[in-house]
């Protein structure tokens, strides 16, 4: 493998595992301040990779959908907060598990209902559509490496949100002690809601965000899921940085078993997955 | 009585399914046997999300294990011995386990069903992107295994009734399998498990081992479901391994209640009825499918065993809510001492202490 590649594969694995980040922080919050299993969590990806494709449809404009799309991934997720999950708070796992798992099927039915079974692409937006060359026959897409940059704001953003803002403090707060928040005249419930809806709207955004270079294809929600499965539990539950340095880790052990092994390609970020866990069976961040 | 009773009603199922085949078609008789494999399947799963409390989202992959052992184990152009190809299909899936188990077990709660699932999607992916069982197309099994012994035959998986039958003989035998193992004290230790790991831990168990030896024991078992499976379609693909199997078999174990071996057998059931009765509506039936899971979860903890019981103390609730010293009306008062209130109160905190 010459420089040239090397680098080139560097840079996709970084944008891998950041988008990755998208999804698996949402997650990992859901988990660790609710204590919420949500198998439907590679849905809102999936959601979200279609809201670009029909949205981009109708404005033309990628970006635009984006800027939309948000605010509705958002409002989706408060809604299905309302009506299903405050009802699984107090619940088992196990119910968690049905009733998402429910969940899935659901939605992909849905899709399947309202766009159908083929797969689609989303063209790139023409801001960002041209390459970086490298060498003579290698270039870089400019909108991957925009996909890099606006996941690692974004985790910037939301390190800043949970360390430096009050709602960040009263989130903390409320996932070691509930009772103790709310009796503190804190509104518990409305908090849920909105960490529950940012974390839709964050799998929702990598799914719009992805469209582009991955295209938009039915059960496109399951593979994403279980890789954010595994990321949150190498990263540990709960952590964020921890989601952020295990989401990294998978998108190079992803990308350079696929260069290296191509043979055992999807094999790769399982046996990292074995490795951490005979080291840290709780994660590398495991909280308190 | 009620234990009388119930082996009354397990003995005339049984009696109903051995009579099957001399009035059911052979398309109802294939179904049933399908029915019959994925109980076999729920009951091993049960064993451990009913018995030892452990919630595994993972259990296909040791299904898939033994069903691509049998075709891997069958020569291109003659059949295995069905008294080889079992036995080592069940040790593969076994085998699979053991290992699984070691890495599994350290972990608990979300962590263990997160975990269960990604080594389930490892397992899916070793047959899906290796050439080992014919990669993502899947591996046809040419030849059913053959049962005889040095030459006679006692009778032909070739032929549709005795593969039915074997299925019935291999569905009874794993349930009273399992009743035994449950009455010996290896059960009862794994029901304490689920009770109170800690409680058992400081009576001087070591829980690990135990849990080890059920999550073995049960994906042996899951092992026998899946070599069935094989033998009866004649194919083997890495969906058998997906997670999508996974989660099925966990509604079937849930859909007839957890911790009770015949609600297993009745989950499968109810789970293969419901989606052929589906899919016989509609082709989007995974809809409908997922709609009486979510409603199922939102308006009846506990699942469809729970049922009698929540009844029961919805009804109890509002005995309760009479004011005790107003005056009750005379046919409430002539009601009350035939049900005291102390007795249900035993029985419903007995129960809510094998739920946990």
């Amino acid at each position: 493998m010459d420089l040239v590649t090397f680098l080139i594969q560097i840079l996709n694995a970084l944008q891998y595992g950041l988008l990755l980040f998208l999804v698996a922080s949402g997650l990992t919050l859901v988990f660790g301040i609710m204590g919420i299993i949500n198998l439907a969590h590679g849905s809102f990806y999936m959601v979200g990779a279609y809201m670009a494709f029909v949205l981009t449809g109708m404005t033309g404009n990628l970006m635009l959908t984006i800027a939309l799309g948000i605010p509705l991934a958002f409002a989706f997720g408060a809604l299905l907060e309302w009506l299903l999950f405050a009802h699984l708070y107090k619940r088992d796992h196990l119910e968690q598990v049905l009733l998402t798992y429910g969940l899935i099927l659901i939605f992909e039915e849905l899709r399947s209902l309202a766009v159908g079974d083929d797969v689609h692409g989303v063209a790139v937006p023409a801001l960002f559509s041209a390459s970086i060359p490298l060498s003579d026959t290698l270039s870089y897409p400019v909108y991957r490496i925009v996909i890099s940059v606006v996941c690692l704001l974004l985790a910037g953003g939301l390190w800043w949100l949970m360390k430096r803002t009050r709602l960040g403090m009263m989130i903390r707060a409320g996932s070691h002690d509930r009772d103790m928040v709310q009796s503190l005249g804190i509104d518990i419930n409305l908090l849920y809601r909105t960490v529950f809806a940012l974390g839709v709207a964050l799998a929702a955004l990598a799914g719009m965000l992805a469209a582009p270079i991955s295209s938009v294809y039915p059960g496109m929600g399951g593979s994403v899921l279980i890789i954010s499965f595994v990321i949150v539990v190498i990263g540990g539950i709960g952590s964020v940085w921890g989601a952020l340095v295990a989401a990294l880790l998978i998108g190079f052990a992803d990308t350079f078993g696929k260069v290296l092994l191509p043979e055992f390609a999807g094999l790769a970020v399982y046996l990292v997955m074995a490795a951490v866990l005979l080291w840290r069976p709780e994660g590398i961040f495991k909280k308190g | 009585m009620d234990s009388r009773i119930a082996l009354v009603l397990k003995l005339v199922a049984l009696a109903g399914l051995l009579a099957f085949p001399v009035f059911g078609s052979p398309f109802y008789v294939e179904m049933l046997a399908k029915i019959l494999v994925l109980a076999i399947f729920a009951m091993s799963l049960d064993l451990l999300v009913g018995f030892t409390g452990l919630v595994s989202l993972g259990h296909a992959a040791f299904f898939g294990v033994a069903a691509y052992a049998v075709a891997l184990l069958t020569p291109k152009y003659d059949p295995a011995s069905l008294w080889l190809a079992l036995p080592l299909s069940v040790l593969g899936a076994a085998a699979a386990a053991f290992v699984i188990g070691l890495f599994v077990l350290r972990s608990k709660g979300i962590y263990f069903i997160m975990v269960t699932l990604a080594f389930a999607q490892m397992a899916y992916y070793v047959f899906h992107d290796t050439a080992l069982g014919g990669g993502s197309d899947g591996i046809y099994l040419n030849f059913k295994p053959d049962a005889s012994i040095a030459g006679w035959a006692p009778f032909s998986l070739d032929e549709p009734m005795h593969l039915y039958y074997f299925i019935v003989f291999a569905m009874v035998a794993v349930f009273v399998f399992l009743t035994l193992v449950l009455r010996s004290p290896f059960g009862k230790v794994l029901v304490g498990i689920r009770s109170n790991e800690h409680r058992m831990q400081s009576l001087g168990y070591a829980t690990f081992r135990y849990k080890l030896a059920a999550f073995t024991l049960s994906g042996a078992l899951a092992g026998v479901a899946g070599f069935l499976y094989a033998v009866l379609f004649g194919f083997v693909t890495p969906e058998y391994l997906s997670w999508h199997q996974s989660g099925n078999v966990l509604m079937m174990v849930i859909l007839g209640g957890m911790g009770n071996l015949a609600g297993a057998v009745i989950g499968a059931f109810a789970f293969v009825g419901l989606q052929e009765f589906f899919a016989g509506m509609t082709k989007h039936w995974q809809l409908l499918m997922g709609g009486v899971i979510v409603l199922a979860v939102l308006f009846l903890p506990g699942g469809l065993a729970a049922l009698p019981r929540r009844i029961a103390a919805a009804r109890e609730a509002r005995r309760a809510a009479l004011p005790p010293d107003a005056p009750p009306p005379a046919a409430r008062k002539a009601a009350a001492p035939a049900t005291p209130p102390a007795p249900p109160m035993i029985g419903k905190m007995k129960q809510g202490v094998n739920h946990v």
